[in-house]
């Protein structure tokens, strides 16, 4: 599989000289923000995030952190009046630069959102969804991906029976490792999760927290959750958003044990939130 | 609010609410009971001799030894009577003979009305209507009446309006030797004519004889069939570009609303208006078409449904849920690519409904074919004389007949085939958009 190793068209793309990013930075984020009209949503943001490692991104309701996540992928293109403002790098070049198509960049950044969202099609059309976007692949090799991918969103054995059932009628924890499935099948190299167990059961949600911990090292995933507990037990790093601002960007087990910020250790001990 | 007060609201809302939907309904069956009672009619009637002989030699159906058969059981009653009549007309003729001048005007009457009846037996009259005696027995039976009864007026009361008196002949030949001629009719009808349940179905597809005194409707639905055709070849897919353009590739500013406006005053402009456009613009100058012809009054229909697509497929479109279109873009699908594999699928219950609705329309609409498309008398045309070609439609014929037809009175039974044939059309229409929609919705939610 080949894979599209620029975003969009390179010509006079700002380009950042490599020794100002460091090594295994995925995403490289310098005085970022995003604003909604000219309310500031995101402010100055200063974040790296690091390659094949799990990233939680926490903080109260309203804190940025969405809007953050859905900007890495240029998701929030679709909202009138978003713009962004300072640098946002992805391999070192700029999310947010003039010749960037972001179709091509949204296939190296995949998403998984909130809510479960298959298309109302059977599950295997879902998963060969993003496979049958630009490459021509025969029925076997649409099949070898669509097998690979479901192995891989630990969906497989549940729907290897039934593949060409419409995908609504599956339960809400299979659907949403359908949608993690149907990411998976374009082969993006980071993951963002927005939320992706806030609509799901305790046992769907342990099973999703489990396939991350499985993914971890293949990709980078970046994960949105207001679940503290889930922010420890799945994520390596964990960066604090409190009203627009990152408060705090430690590895995870410090953040929650011994947090340098005061705004942090009133958060995770449940004072604010 | 006292909770009594409330109830009581509660309650007679209810009620309003199910009275509006009753009388609705109600409203429906009276338009709709006697469309269908006596559009039947068309279908299902008491055929005559003379229809099975029509139907042989115009249309080749039936038994040439079976009617050939029935026609010499007729012609034992029929000759008595004939020659009955003749040899009295020939008397009446001879100056000499007493009620020469008495009769003379009437049995003129007499003889056309008995052709009529039983059709021209040996003669070979050019009018096709003239070949044919009274194919139908409610025809043959208001025929045998006028034999039966001479109509008379009475003007002798001053500045009233006159009054019509039935004379039975049987009483003004009293003493001739056409006295016996009446009972004789009047009891013989049966045998005259050997009327038997027919079910024509073929009026559908048959196409008329002698502007619709015999056959069937079979060019006007064809015209119908081919206008709404083309009409949607033209409209579904400019409607749906359109609806796509404005919900999903529009910059949603002024502009966009104000083209919405302008295509909700299209829908509310007068179709007659559309019409005169139609002749305007489609033939005097873009020149579509020499004249009249389907492909001008299809593109006519077309802008007449344009909005009403539009609109619908917008409409659905837009209620298409958000996160489909987000996961597919997520996807690294492109924006053209999201709306055809994701966003229409998902919308195409609204759409059809639009569709088919318009369909419904660009079968009914009279106005805007007038002038662009419709013709009272035609053949059946074939799909590429559609291009050059005027044609009938059902809905402008059924206007047509009742206008300006030289003997409506004659054919009711064929323009209320005509309606029935043009509400069954569209019912059968929005009945399939209702269970198709149903199919696709319920594939949707899997």
């Amino acid at each position: 599989m080949m894979r599209i190793k620029n975003i969009g068209k390179k010509r006079n793309a700002e380009r950042v000289e490599p020794d100002q990013v460091g090594d295994g930075v995925h995403i490289y984020s310098r005085d970022f923000s995003v604003f909604y009209q000219h309310v500031e949503a995101v402010k100055k943001v200063k974040l790296d995030i690091p390659r094949g490692q799990v990233t939680a991104i926490i903080g109260p309701s309203g804190c940025g952190k969405s809007t953050f996540l859905r900007a890495l992928n240029r998701m929030n293109d679709l909202i009138p009046g978003c713009t962004t403002k300072g640098r946002l790098l992805f391999e070192n070049e700029d999310i947010y630069g003039p010749f960037v198509d972001p179709v091509l960049l949204r296939k190296r950044i995949g998403m998984v959102f909130q809510k479960p969202n298959p298309f109302p099609k059977s599950i295997f059309d879902n998963v060969a969804f993003g496979p049958r976007l630009n490459r021509f692949l025969s029925k076997n090799e649409l099949y070898a991906v669509v097998e690979k991918s479901l192995k891989d969103a630990a969906l497989w054995d549940e729907v290897k029976d039934r593949l060409h059932a419409n995908a609504l009628g599956l339960s809400g924890g299979q659907q949403q490792r359908l949608c993690i499935a149907r990411v998976l099948a374009v082969d993006p190299e980071i993951l963002l999760m927005d939320e992706p167990t806030s609509a799901l059961d305790p046992r769907a949600t342990s099973k999703i927290e489990e396939l991350i911990r499985q993914l971890r090292g293949r990709y980078t995933i970046i994960i949105v959750t207001h679940n503290m507990q889930q922010a420890a037990r799945v994520s390596d790093l964990t960066a604090f958003f409190y009203e627009g601002e990152l408060i705090e960007f430690s590895p995870t087990e410090q953040l929650f044990t011994k947090p340098r910020e005061k705004k942090t250790e009133e958060y995770i001990t449940g004072r604010f939130g | 609010m006292k909770r009594q007060t409330r109830k009581v609201l509660d309650r007679s809302f209810t009620g309003l609410g199910f009275f509006s939907i009753f009388f609705l309904a109600a409203s429906l069956v009276v338009v709709l009971a006697p469309i269908f009672a006596r559009g039947i009619n068309a279908f299902i009637f008491k055929g005559t001799s003379e229809f099975r002989r029509l139907n042989y030699e115009e249309f080749g159906r039936g038994d040439k030894q079976k009617l050939a058969e029935e026609m010499d059981k007729i012609r034992l009653y029929r000759e008595p009577l004939a020659r009955m009549l003749k040899d009295f007309t020939r008397q009446v003729r001879d100056e000499s003979f007493p009620g020469s001048t008495q009769y003379a005007g009437d049995v003129k009457v007499l003889n056309d009305l008995f052709k009529m009846l039983l059709g021209p037996g040996e003669s070979e009259p050019v009018m096709m209507r003239a070949r044919y005696g009274q194919t139908r027995w409610d025809g043959a039976q208001k025929v045998l009446q006028s034999i039966l009864y001479k109509e008379e007026w009475d003007y002798s009361k001053a500045g009233k309006m006159g009054k019509k008196i039935l004379k039975p002949r049987s009483e003004i030949y009293k003493g001739t030797s056409l006295e016996k001629f009446f009972p004789e009719m009047e009891k013989n009808l049966d045998k005259l004519l050997l009327p038997r349940l027919t079910f024509y179905w073929q009026f559908l597809t048959d196409s008329s004889r002698d502007s619709h005194f015999f056959g069937g409707i079979g060019a006007e639905v064809l015209g119908t069939f081919y206008l709404v055709l083309l009409t949607m070849v033209f409209a579904i897919p400019l409607g749906v570009i359109a609806a796509i353009y404005l919900a999903e590739f529009a910059h949603q500013g002024k502009i966009v609303s104000l083209l919405r406006v302008f295509i909700s005053t299209l829908s509310g402009v007068p179709s007659i208006v559309f019409g005169l456009f139609g002749l305007a613009f489609f033939i005097n100058t873009v020149k579509v078409s020499q004249s009249k012809s389907v492909l001008a009054g299809s593109l006519t229909l077309a802008l007449v449904v344009l909005p009403t697509i539009i609109r619908a497929a917008e409409e659905a479109i837009k209620a298409v849920p958000n996160a489909y279109k987000e996961a597919a873009l997520s996807l690294g699908a492109s924006k053209f690519r999201t709306v055809m594999s994701i966003i229409l699928p998902s919308a195409l219950p609204g759409i059809l409904t639009g569709i088919v609705i318009s369909m419904g329309r660009a079968a009914g609409e009279t106005a805007p074919i007038i002038f662009t498309a419709a013709v009272s008398v035609g053949k059946p045309l074939t799909l590429i004389e559609t291009l050059t070609q005027p044609s009938p439609a059902l809905s402008w014929n059924i206007y047509n007949l009742v206008t300006e037809h030289e003997a409506v009175e004659q054919i009711r039974h064929v323009q209320f085939g005509m309606v029935f044939t043009l509400v069954l059309l569209v019912l059968v229409l929005n009945l399939g958009a209702i269970l198709l929609r149903a199919r696709i919705a319920k594939k949707l939610r899997g």
